[in-house]
């Protein structure tokens, strides 16, 4: 599905740039953004480095095992492959409460720290898991309590009263994240999406 | 009362975190000094492994965007959304919404100047905007990160969570602010 989509943005891009004259900023759009993508990523490399540092400290003092076990009422309902007790539980909670309060900064590294986690747990390593599109699907849809961009483009904005879509928000991104919860869910029981490998085999981790 | 105590969990949150992470490890005897360094290492590898990936997905995006397909979409599909009470102004939002965060940013911003930030199509583009996260970057990264390349029913899931969450908002915006 990503070949297509990826395929689809770039040739529909060129085509109707060319078509409607744009051509040249269609071009400069695709390297200029080649060169951000790069500055990104290395951007990312010092948060990262900072947070996957103090995420192994937590680890190794067993603070995210604590956390971990204290939520499993609820992760081992979302995430029945992965061990109650395994990193991945933790980093992911780690994640997920870095979105909620809006700390963009952490979520990103706690994210792919628990990927990283996950894949430990992958039977097939190029192949993604069912815990791992659940996690995704929790995650892009975003619950977060706050969106201070959000409130801060409405302030500037003159809006008398810029904190009133807060709830709305709430509202809105509980919706979305339901969905994708159960999406994942009865996706993942599709024979088109089903896993190769025998589940069970996770189990172990 | 609830936006204060956010707020105040946001500001205090790292703070707590660090300090409570590297305090706890103290008092477990760990060397805090060398597990940080080791974790740390892992950084700049993570860092350098989603480069292609964050290339790829941003490139297309930039193409997407910078050509005015994105024109087009909205010009066809306003009709339709227009039954279901989202403005057509809004529609570029609902799209954008899913590629790019800084894009979908960009479009609040300007319909908020434009149409004013109590609005209806103000309104309505602020809580899209904080509805649903960008998924095509969180799965090229995420994946990326760790060299996935079937990603199953990752996208589906992920899409129809952004739908949910855009309709969701058209909905809410105009129960809350009719």
């Amino acid at each position: 599905m990503i070949n297509y989509i990826w395929a689809g943005m770039l040739i529909i891009g060129f085509v109707v740039g060319a078509a409607t004259g744009n051509l040249e900023a269609v071009t400069k759009a695709a390297i200029d953004n080649a060169q951000s993508a790069f500055e990104l990523s290395l951007g990312l490399v010092g948060v990262m480095s900072l947070w996957l540092g103090l995420m192994r400290i937590a680890e190794e003092s067993g603070i995210v095992e604590k956390l971990a076990r204290a939520l499993k009422p609820v992760t081992v309902r979302l995430f029945p492959d992965v061990p109650p007790e395994h990193p991945a539980m933790g980093a992911m909670i780690m994640n997920l409460a870095a979105n909620v309060l809006g700390l963009g900064d952490a979520a990103t590294p706690l994210g792919l720290k628990a990927m990283q986690e996950l894949q430990k747990l992958n039977p097939v390593k190029d192949t993604a898991t069912d815990a791992m599109c659940m996690f995704l699907a929790i995650n892009t849809s975003s619950v977060t309590l706050i969106s201070a961009t959000t409130v801060a483009v409405l302030a500037a904005a003159g809006s008398a009263n810029p904190t009133e879509i807060i709830g709305p928000t709430i509202i809105a991104t509980a919706c979305s994240t339901t969905v994708g919860i159960i999406a994942a869910k009865l996706l993942s029981k599709l024979p088109r999406f089903r896993m190769q490998a025998n589940p069970g085999e996770q189990q172990e981790g | 009362m609830f936006v204060k105590i956010v707020n105040a969990m946001s500001v205090w949150a790292i703070p707590i975190m660090i300090v409570g992470f590297v305090g706890y490890g103290l008092i477990k005897k760990v060397k805090v000094y060398e597990c940080f360094t080791e974790g740390a290492k892992e950084g700049f590898q993570t860092g350098v492994r989603i480069i292609p990936f964050l290339v790829a997905i941003l490139c297309a995006i930039g193409v997407f965007r910078a050509s005015g397909a994105m024109d087009l979409l909205t010009k066809a599909l306003s009709p339709i959304t227009n039954l279901i009470g989202m403005p057509g102004e809004v529609l570029p939002m609902a799209f954008m919404r899913p590629l790019s965060g800084s894009g979908a940013r960009g479009i609040m911003t300007e319909l908020v100047t434009t149409h004013g930030p109590q609005s209806l199509i103000g309104r309505m583009a602020a809580v899209m905007n904080g509805s649903t996260d960008t998924t095509f970057y969180v799965l090229a990264v995420y994946f990326g990160s760790v060299q996935i390349k079937k990603t199953r029913h990752a996208l589906p899931a992920g899409l129809l969570a952004d739908l949910a969450g855009i309709l969701a908002a058209a909905w809410v915006t105009r129960l809350f602010f009719k």
